[in-house]
């Protein structure tokens, strides 16, 4: 293989990018990506970056002599809008393509919008910059959606003084995610703090100066920031053969086509350590997905199906949030340690017979770790729940 | 060749994913789950997991120095 293009250059493609470098891979890699700055963090934009205790310079994920030794045909600033399979060729925004042999598609997603304009998004450093010089003591801002990153730019604009109002269509934010008892617990901080958080409300429409419910009500706002989900950066990828569905799909190996994988928030593979296909929006998974496409890309014949535990944490408020494993779609949450009420516990999630997953606020870490290791060896409802007395006895 | 592990302690965010990769070289604080080196020299047969570790960090927090 003598021409690899990583299309995305954010963590999955930059993961990919080094791993190939690291393999031994000694051809060209072009990595293309829409944004004009180098590979950066975006975990760090609804926490440090917000806040402003980190100059954002601290966000680029190498440092340039690092990005530069690794020998890539960088292309920044350049969108790919479409896939030519049959003559293996990425269709580059400035009119240019780009022939590969092996294909990475990292091109992650984009936030979900509302009805309306100049309300605020937060996916990129420019969004991230944009919100943190708007928020100054006083300022009203209303968050829409209570997701993990509502919740977090919630919580770091209580900490600079701003009005803060958090909007919610679901009766307890995160239900859906991490269950209505470990929801509850999370959003009474936000109570706590100070945060006017409303549930049950559905926003109609977004923009610079507020937000219209679906009840007719008005809220005014100096900002408004929209967190209600994204969308997969899949419509370069239309008519080019390539299934997509909800992101790009891939199988156990990662790969969407012969030597086409994909990477990263835009991927939706199929998780065999779980039994199902996924797509995890999460900073880990960005990196471990690379990782696995560039090594399967580059050996055909000693593939490895792509099998993680997922990993995600969240900062709010001061509590970390940690969870590993697949907690969406459980069917039942037990608290094994600590306890909700002290907001330090952990919590484990069943699926069918099994562990599906741990999500641990103020644990010790060898804790969280021995649990993540039984979810990892798919360990059985009932023997991760008889460990616990072990475990806590201990 | 030789390798020195530096660690971007502020960075951290605690995930624990060095510890699994390079249990030799890692560890976490048992307060708040940050990262420690234990081995910042390790030896070469460690190096695949170290490097391994810091590919997967997920605050870009470890910084490795090969010569």
């Amino acid at each position: 293989m003598k021409r690899i293009v990583v299309v995305g250059a954010s963590a999955a493609g930059l993961a990919a990018a080094e791993t190939l470098r690291r393999e031994g891979y000694e051809g060209a890699v072009t990595l293309v990506g829409d944004e004009p700055q180098a590979p950066y963090d975006r975990p760090p934009l609804s926490k440090q970056v917000l806040s402003g205790t980190w100059p954002t310079e601290r966000v680029f994920l190498r440092p340039r002599p690092a990005l530069d030794s690794l020998g890539l045909d960088l292309r920044l600033g350049t969108a790919a809008t479409g896939l030519d399979l049959g003559s293996r060729e990425v269709l580059l925004a400035d009119g240019g393509r780009t022939g590969y042999e092996g294909l990475i598609v990292a091109t992650g997603v984009r936030p979900r919008r509302l009805p309306g304009e100049g309300a605020h998004v937060l996916r990129t450093l420019d969004d991230a910059v944009a919100l943190r010089d708007r928020l100054l003591p006083g300022r009203r801002l209303v968050v829409v959606g209570a997701g993990f990153l509502g919740a977090e730019a919630a919580a770091v604009a209580r900490s600079l003084g701003a009005e803060v109002t958090l909007l919610e269509p679901a009766p307890v934010p995160l239900a859906h995610a991490v269950g209505e008892k470990v929801g509850r617990v999370l959003s009474e901080a936000h109570r706590d703090h100070g945060v006017d958080l409303r549930t049950g409300v559905t926003v109609v429409r977004a923009d610079g100066n507020g937000v219209r419910l679906a009840d007719g009500e008005v809220i005014e706002a100096d900002d408004v920031l929209v967190a209600v989900g994204s969308v997969p950066n899949t419509d370069w990828l239309t008519g080019s053969g390539l299934t997509v569905d909800d992101g790009l799909l891939c199988d156990e190996f990662s790969a969407a086509a012969p030597d086409v994988y994909g990477a990263g928030d835009v991927a939706r593979w199929h998780n065999p350590l779980f039994g199902v296909p996924m797509r995890v929006e999460h900073r880990t998974n960005a990196a471990e997905q690379g990782m696995a496409a560039a090594r399967n890309l580059l050996k055909p014949l000693a593939r490895k199906p792509f099998a993680p535990v997922p990993y995600f944490w969240s900062d709010q408020y001061g509590m970390k949030v940690q969870a590993h494993g697949c907690l969406r779609g459980h069917d039942d949450v037990a608290v094994v340690e600590g306890d909700l009420a002290g907001r330090r516990f952990l919590a484990a999630y069943r699926t069918g017979d099994h562990l599906a997953g741990v999500l641990a606020v103020g644990m010790p870490p060898k804790t969280v770790r021995a649990w993540r290791q039984a979810v990892a060896t798919r360990t059985t409802w009932s023997d991760a729940l008889g460990s616990t007395a072990s475990v806590s006895r201990a | 060749m030789s390798m020195r592990v530096e660690l971007d302690e502020p960075k951290c965010v605690a995930s624990g994913q060095c510890v699994m990769a390079a249990p030799e070289v890692f560890d976490q604080r048992e307060e708040d789950g940050v990262a420690i080196v234990l081995d910042d020299g390790p030896a070469p047969e460690l190096h695949d997991g170290v490097r391994e570790a810091a590919a997967i960090c997920p605050a870009a927090a470890i910084h490795l120095v090969e010569r």
